[in-house]
């Protein structure tokens, strides 16, 4: 099958540490593609090198069968490649439904329209409410983001990656600081998403990477010591020495 | 009867038909958001204002008030990228001076028609505001600071250079600008022109913060970093509101020549782009109207100060005229540390709410 996205012989250096080693990755229409790793991995360096925020030292990143190397992060972020932040990045100033807006703005052409208040648009509220509702934010439209707990931040940044109508979702760490049931709704989430995105899924919480994961990567010092389904990576001998260690966690 | 009449009103919201009874309108009105209220009365004082000046036979409050409007205007103007872009410039009074000069040299030469000047001046403040809106948009925070200021300086250099144009003494325009229907000789026609090209500023950029082009602009100032990874080409759209923010200085200036029949290298000054930028934060940054209050207290208080004739004891008021910049320093640093919002945004509350 071919790849939706894939990596070729991927390097970033930052000084003398090399994040991200010759990487080489591939994810295909539909997975959900979990990448593993202690920290100092590289996993969100390799997450921010996708998205083009960060540009590699060498190597290739093919999207959909064309080189996107090349392309600046909104031009990536146009082509369908949305991002979810690990330190949650929203605009704090403005609504829930504001928010959600601007990414429905962002993929509807340009916004050189002087005249008319967004709020009374309803190409941009409509499919911006239907995202809400879809990760179960409905009843907070209305609130600033800046009064909002931490979990629903967290949910609104994957709502704001799905309004992008995006075909891959690089989603950094969604559950982490949240608690034992806000996570469980993720999962839930995810699991409802999964099917219809290409995910990769960059996160620490190893019972939801082994609930949702088709495959996983296991990156260790930004190089890719393994990848393969969740039986294949529970077994496999050189993950458990070197990521897994004895701690034996949760296997 | 009454009763009746009163509760037909699509939109009177009454808590008992007892109290309309009454017949007390005001009370039964749903309560009006002191934003309109002060909106509203903004706006009716400048409107009235020429009244009172006729009555009393005081033009100079003609003048004075024309000076606020123009620098409302221009405060206004550079608002658009200050308080809804995160675009600190420094160096918008480079525009108000095209406009100026554009007024001002055109005259020297006989051409006094307005809308060839008009014409002039928007094309000449929309070529530079391109240019160098593209070089400044490449950096931002302090860098952004420093070249529209450098930009601004480079320009001032250049009016006190043009030597045919008056130099370092300035160029005084001896015909305003000629425009069918209107007689700018007339102060009433011209305070009218500056009133009516103010309020319809105000109300274009009230639509336009709210629409997708300024939402993006305040998505830009409060995480760029996202509206680019949202998709969103950033710099295309920060510069169109540059250059718009520029093109209203320019219009303001155009006004100032026609107010001062005078073009005058001081115009270009980084003191004026300063004193915008303060204008701005002291009537409040994060909305549209905080600028023009605060260019009516700035005006209004240099006007004060300067001309400050009652008699205290040991040539205090003297020294006070002398000195007047103190004070009146002393005032705007208050300001800016107690109300972070400034005077307008603290009084109608939160400024985060853009009116």
């Amino acid at each position: 099958m071919s790849s939706i996205l894939s990596t070729h012989g991927l390097v970033k250096r930052f000084g003398g540490l090399t994040a991200t080693d010759h990487l080489d990755l591939d994810i295909r229409p539909g997975e959900l593609h979990a990448v593993i790793g202690p920290n100092g991995a590289g996993k969100t360096t390799l997450i921010s090198q996708l998205s083009g925020e960060t540009l590699p030292d060498e190597g290739r990143i093919v999207f959909d069968g064309k080189d996107v190397s090349a392309l600046t992060v909104d031009q990536r972020a146009l082509a369908g490649i949305a991002r979810s932040y690990q330190i949650t990045s929203v605009f704090s100033e403005f609504t829930v439904l504001e928010n959600v807006m601007f990414a429905v703005q962002a993929i509807s052409g340009h916004s050189f329209s002087f005249w008319r208040s967004v709020h009374s648009d309803v190409r941009l509220v409509a499919p911006a409410r239907e995202v809400l509702a879809e990760v179960g934010l409905e009843s907070q439209a209305r609130r600033r983001v800046a009064t909002l707990a931490h979990g629903a931040r967290r949910q609104l940044e994957i709502a704001m990656a799905l309004a992008m109508r995006p075909r891959l979702l690089l989603l950094d760490e969604p559950m982490a600081g949240m608690s034992q049931a806000e996570s469980l709704a993720v999962v839930e989430l995810l699991k409802k998403l999964k099917g219809r995105y290409a995910i990769l899924l960059v996160e620490h919480d190893m019972d939801a990477v082994f609930a949702l994961a088709d495959r996983v990567s296991v990156l260790v010092y930004g190089r890719r010591i393994a990848c393969g389904s969740v039986e294949e990576i529970r077994i496999n001998a050189e993950v458990r020495a070197a990521y897994l260690g004895d701690e034996e966690v949760a296997l | 009867m009454k009763t009746v009449s009163i509760q037909t009103m699509p939109s009177s919201t009454m808590s008992s038909p007892n109290t309309a009874a009454l017949g007390a309108a005001a009370a039964q009105k749903p309560e009006l958001p002191i934003r309109t209220v002060a909106v509203a009365m903004l706006v009716a004082a400048f409107a009235l204002l020429p009244a009172v000046a006729a009555f009393s036979g005081q033009g100079f409050y003609l003048t004075l008030v024309s000076r606020i409007m123009i620098f409302g205007l221009a405060a206004l103007g550079l608002n658009l990228v200050l308080g809804f872009g995160a675009m600190v410039s420094m160096g918008h009074a480079l525009y108000f001076g095209i406009g100026a000069y554009a007024v001002g040299m055109l005259a020297s030469h006989g051409i006094n028609s307005g809308p060839l000047q008009l014409f002039l001046a928007l094309g000449v403040g929309l070529i530079s505001a391109t240019v160098i809106g593209l070089v400044c948009l490449r950096s931002s925070g302090v860098a952004f600071i420093m070249i529209t200021l450098a930009f601004a300086q480079m320009f001032y250099y250049l009016a006190v250079g043009l030597k045919a144009y008056g130099g370092d003494d300035g160029l005084p325009i001896l015909v305003r600008s000629q425009w069918p229907l209107l007689d700018l000789d007339n102060a009433y026609v011209l305070y009218y022109l500056i009133f009516a090209l103010l309020m319809g500023t105000l109300f274009v950029f009230h639509r336009l913060i709210h629409s997708r082009f300024g939402m993006l602009l305040r998505g830009c100032q409060s995480n760029e970093r996202r509206m680019r990874a949202l998709g969103f080409a950033t710099l295309r759209y920060k510069l169109t509101a540059y250059v718009i923010s520029a093109l209203v200085c320019v219009v303001a200036g155009m006004l100032f020549a026609n107010l001062t029949r005078f073009a005058s290298p001081s115009y270009l000054q980084w003191t004026v782009s300063g004193e915008l930028i303060s204008m701005i934060v002291l009537g409040g940054m994060s909305t549209l109207v905080g600028p023009i209050v605060g260019a009516a207290i700035w005006v209004v208080l240099e006007e004060l100060l300067t001309s400050f004739r009652i008699p205290l004891p040991g040539d205090l008021d003297a020294l006070l005229r002398d000195h007047w910049m103190l004070l009146f320093g002393l005032f705007i640093i208050v300001v800016t540390m107690s109300l972070k919002q400034g005077l307008y945004g603290r009084l109608v509350e939160g400024g985060s709410d853009q009116s």
